[in-house]
């Protein structure tokens, strides 16, 4: 990739992250801490294309290491989320 | 590596839906669909993955993807809510790691494209790598896994000493890579050790700020492998997540008022124990408690860590109704680092279906202490230590607290007479109108209900 198109992304994406974040009540810095933790989880597809390309036995091994903890990060930051949030929607509805 | 047009699509969306779904995460009204959305780009950037024209080992991949996300799915459906914060730490450690074993298929190619990438490769598989090693540690120190802070003599020097031995190989792994693959694995090694030396001395009232850090960590690393493998919804989900992370760690060491660098190179117990605190500590029982709210016209509960591993959230809130049925106005104070993590204490009450507008944080509360008749403290230390207001020379000297002395009477449920998380011993349990009230927060509440119902 472009090195200077790529800093843009960066950039860019920086700004993005701290302006989401900067007005956000304290009960909810748990969830979002859990839920930004699963958007790194995305990291599951680099280790897909990583392991979808490797050649040898080892690349394979640390490819397959690879995808089986994105998944986990991906799928348990999830789940943990989820639960999470479910929470204050029960009760904002509920009582 | 190009993916076709298509591909490229939908990893877009995916970004795209990430963005909204952490804006939506930001505010407890949209909360609950901003992880539902994000969680539809995440499926959409994985499914969109298999379509890469060319893609070998189809079968591992799906292989990996089931045990990995299969068996994290389970265990995060089973785990308490209690033990949230810790799941968080393993889930993010994983992601680092996986950052790491990234960058380490690339060495083991041979190659990296140019300067930079092979720069970002190193540098990422080097944030990944401690975030990995130092999450397990936050896992096992939160888990009960390793119940005390490993010290190491000369700490800070053997820190930096590591940090500089991990940069140089670093360096010389940007410069030699292809031909010494020897110096690629003393550097994943170097680098694995520094997350493990960094994190094993810093105690566990810190560790939500650590995790967080961490989190922030994973995903700048991520972003790094993100353009080493030319994949922009990498890098786009990594940086705002590094980004968002940096400042969520900010505003978590901003409300323990503890400097980042103070938790991570100075740790709390190491500071001096503060002040000689004179008085006794003076012992009540479940009866005189309960009698002590049951006719007070208005008590403040102060939760902690205490009432969270005591699993005696349920019991508070049916003492609470007790005592309202009684007349009594009965108030949740919640201290920002309650619990293990900001926000912690607030999921657990509302899972008790303790409601909303019951529960108020520092600000809002603090002032109404001294009409107080009672506070109680169930499980919580140092977030009610008059000394971090008055003794400068006490560690936590500066910290927020939740003004529970001025209120006429406090009772504290405490399973011992130990010192809080912090090491310091709390001045308030010593105060002549503070009433100790020792057991597990559990059946003390069941006991305190008992003598409230005997009551009538």
């Amino acid at each position: 990739m472009d090195g200077l198109l790529a800093l843009y992304i960066f950039m860019l994406a920086a700004f993005t992250g701290y302006e989401i974040i900067a007005k956000v009540p304290v009960i909810l810095h748990t969830p979002l801490m859990s839920g930004s933790n699963f958007i790194h989880g995305v990291v599951v597809v680099g280790a897909m294309i990583v392991l979808g390309m490797a050649e040898t036995v080892l690349q394979q091994a640390i490819g397959f290491f690879a995808v089986a903890l994105g998944a986990a990060n991906a799928a348990g930051g999830y789940v943990v989320t989820e639960r999470m949030l479910a929470m204050f929607k029960k009760k904002e509805g509920g009582q | 590596m190009s993916a076709p047009f298509y591909v490229q699509g939908a990893w877009f969306v995916g970004a795209l839906l990430f963005i909204f779904g952490l804006k939506g995460m930001s505010s407890p009204a949209s909360a609950r669909k901003g992880i539902v959305i994000a969680g539809y780009g995440m499926l959409l950037a994985i499914a969109a993955t298999f379509l890469i024209p060319g893609l070998q080992n189809i079968g591992l991949i799906a292989l990996a993807l089931v045990l990995g996300g299969g068996g994290a799915w389970i265990s995060a459906q089973k785990v308490k809510m209690t033990d949230m914060p810790q799941m968080v730490a393993i889930y993010n450690g994983m992601g680092g790691g996986a950052a790491a074993a990234i960058a380490a298929v690339e060495f083991a190619k041979g190659e990296m494209h140019g300067l930079v990438a092979a720069t970002l490769a190193t540098l990422g598989a080097l944030i990944g790598a401690v975030s990995f090693t130092g999450s397990c540690v936050a896992w096992a120190k939160l888990q009960g896994v390793l119940k005390k802070a490993y010290r190491l003599p000369a700490q800070n020097a053997v820190n930096v000493l590591l940090a500089v031995v991990a940069i140089g190989l670093g360096l010389a792994v940007i410069v030699l890579a292809p031909q010494h693959p020897e110096l690629v694995i003393a550097f994943f090694l170097v680098a694995l050790v520094l997350g493990l030396i960094v994190t094993l001395p810093i105690g566990g009232a810190d560790m939500p700020v650590v995790i967080s850090l961490f989190n922030a960590f994973t995903g700048l690393a991520v972003g790094f492998e993100g353009y080493v493998l030319g994949n922009p919804a990498l890098i786009i989900a990594g940086i705002v997540v590094g980004a968002a992370g940096t400042l969520l760690t900010q505003l978590m060491a901003k409300a323990m008022n503890r400097p980042i660098s103070n938790i991570l190179f100075t740790p709390l117990a190491a500071s001096g124990p503060g002040e000689a605190i004179s008085g006794t500590m003076k012992e009540v029982g479940p009866i005189d408690a309960a009698a002590m709210m049951r006719y007070a016209s208005k008590v403040i509960i102060v939760p902690g860590y205490g009432m969270a591993v005591a699993h005696a959230q349920h019991k508070v809130w049916e003492m609470t109704s007790i005592l309202e049925e009684a007349g009594v106005e009965v108030k949740f104070a919640i201290h920002p680092v309650a619990g293990r993590m900001p926000g912690h204490m607030n999921v657990l009450l509302a899972e008790a279906g303790v409601p909303y507008d019951k529960i108020f944080d520092l600000e809002e509360i603090n002032g109404e202490f001294g009409q107080a008749d009672v506070a109680l403290i169930i499980g919580a230390n140092d977030v009610v230590n008059p000394s971090a207001r008055t003794d400068k020379t006490s560690p936590i000297y500066g910290m927020p607290i939740l003004n529970a002395d001025m209120a006429q009477n406090v009772i504290v449920i405490k399973r011992g007479k130990g010192t809080g998380y912090s090491g310091v011993e709390n001045a308030l349990f010593y105060t002549d109108n503070c009433r100790m009230l020792y057991g597990d927060a559990q059946p003390m509440a069941g006991e305190i209900i008992q003598q409230l119902k005997a009551m009538g």
